[in-house]
């Protein structure tokens, strides 16, 4: 389950140190990207049975274990809301973000 | 040991040009004239002659975008077009020369419809100069094959890793037939390395590829492909030479040059028609005439110096092109200009459009022309374009 974060991007100062073409490291983070989010999953993880089928459906890669405990990475989620409603156990719930 | 020769057309000259060469992917989608050369291609697959991936796109747009597919696992990539089907690729053209995969391209110089018309003239390949690609023209059918392998080596050259599109006359070239020298395989090999790439999709390597660009960086990956395609003239001009040392046949990279040295009067040429342009050149020359050709091999990148040391001579020059941009002059013309205007050079420069929609340039057309050139020399007024050999009066 390992996944990419969020990394420093060193820009290059020379034209020889761009890549050939737009063609780099895949998961190179240089950003986040979460800003659009309203609501946020958030795991109770005394009803999780880590089946991990939210790690199956998030379409984007977000979810996690921290720990040996599932997680989401709010650099990334977008609040879309589809592990909550994939969730056998109704463990994740969509809670409104504190603007 | 005796040379392979076969008499054989311009599109059969290309695909065995591109077998040799060893493509792992082609992806094409038939045309006139270009048929010819994907049929030959793919006959050779079904055969086991040629070890590789046959694509039976369903469009042009999809043979371009399977060939950078293909080259972005690492795949040398071959496909082949022509006029409407080579503008259903354009978008895709722009897209892997940005990309930077060095696919190769044979493309059948085919007039551009309305009206519509299969024959050949040159306005398809040179709407397209600013899509990324380098562009080549050839003159024969065993310059065609010989470009195709050298086409692979140019493109995929670490310092250029840009696509190229090969060039001949539709019908002039694609279906005359000529007796063209085959290379041996051996030699193809020891000319032409394997492909590498630094823009590959592999597992131990993972990479976000053809990604999106904002305000701050695009500027910087023009500017970049700018470069890779001036990096081509150094690359080019050594195949050229690796070229001769091996086969023993010349091309002279960036431009070739036929009796221009003395010449007081110069036609500057795109394609096939050089060679008849030479042979009045032969006849006139006989009759005490100083004229000469210029044949530009490649538009893209542009031989302007070479152009601006070999017209330094003359007094007047034409350009002979089968092309026009509406409302103003074809291309080859501003091209030249322009480069002859950065050194200053103002004789008179006129630009001969024809040749359209496969109409024949004879050698009287370029007596003409030649003859033309010699009167604006001598002071005689003249207009810039000139659409030789109207079927018709004009108000002009």
């Amino acid at each position: 389950m390992s996944r990419p974060v969020k990394q420093n991007f060193i820009r290059p100062t020379h034209i020889e140190g761009f890549p050939v073409g737009p063609q780099f490291t895949a998961g190179h983070l240089a950003d986040t990207n979460a800003g659009w989010r309203t609501f946020r999953p958030v795991v109770n993880h005394d009803t999780c049975i880590y089946c991990l089928r939210c790690y199956l459906v998030c379409p984007d890669g977000t979810i996690f274990k921290d720990n040996g405990k599932i997680a989401v990475d709010y650099d990334y989620c977008k609040g879309c809301g589809v592990c909550a409603h994939e969730c056998p156990k109704n463990a994740i719930e969509m809670v409104k973000e504190q603007l | 040991m005796s040379k392979k020769r076969e008499f054989i057309s311009g599109d059969e000259a290309v695909a065995i040009g591109v077998k040799l060469s060893r493509p792992h992917v082609i992806a094409a989608y038939p045309i006139t004239p270009q048929t010819i050369t994907v049929e030959r291609l793919s006959e050779m697959v079904e055969r086991g002659e040629l070890n590789a991936e046959y694509m039976h796109v369903e469009s042009e747009h999809s043979a371009i975008s399977a060939a950078m597919g293909a080259s972005a696992v690492g795949a040398r990539t071959f496909t082949a077009s022509s006029s409407q089907g080579l503008l259903y690729m354009t978008e895709g053209l722009h897209y892997a020369s940005g990309g930077r995969f060095p696919v190769v391209m044979m493309n059948a110089n085919r007039s551009v419809a309305l009206p519509w018309s299969i024959y050949g003239d040159q306005r398809d390949s040179l709407s397209l100069l600013d899509s990324g690609w380098i562009q080549v023209y050839v003159e024969d059918a065993q310059e065609a094959l010989d470009m195709m392998i050298q086409a692979f080596r140019i493109a995929e050259h670490p310092d250029v890793l840009t696509p190229m599109m090969v060039n001949l006359d539709g019908f002039i070239l694609t279906h005359t037939y000529e007796i063209v020298e085959i290379p041996e395989q051996s030699q193809v090999d020891a000319f032409l390395p394997p492909f590498q790439t630094p823009n590959k999709m592999c597992f131990d390597n993972p990479k976000n590829m053809g990604f999106s660009s904002q305000p701050n960086d695009n500027t910087e990956f023009k500017y970049q492909q700018n470069l890779a395609v001036l990096n081509a003239v150094k690359v080019l001009e050594q195949a050229d030479t690796d070229f001769a040392a091996m086969f023993g046949r010349k091309y002279n990279g960036m431009v070739d040059e036929y009796q221009s040295a003395d010449a007081e009067v110069l036609l500057v040429t795109l394609g096939s028609v050089t060679g008849t342009v030479r042979d009045v050149v032969d006849e006139m020359r006989a009759e005490g005439h100083k004229v000469g050709v210029i044949k530009i091999r490649y538009m893209r990148p542009f031989p302007e110096e070479q152009l601006q040391n070999l017209t330094a001579g003359a007094k007047a020059i034409g350009v002979l092109e089968k092309d026009i941009s509406f409302g103003y002059e074809g291309t080859v013309y501003t091209n030249v200009n322009s480069a002859l205007a950065k050194v200053g050079n103002t004789v008179p420069k006129l630009n001969f459009v024809g040749g359209l929609g496969g109409r024949d340039v004879s050698k009287a057309d370029i007596r003409n022309m030649f003859l033309k050139l010699q009167r604006v020399a001598a002071g005689e007024a003249y207009k810039t374009v000139d659409f030789f050999n109207l079927n018709v009066e004009t108000n002009e």
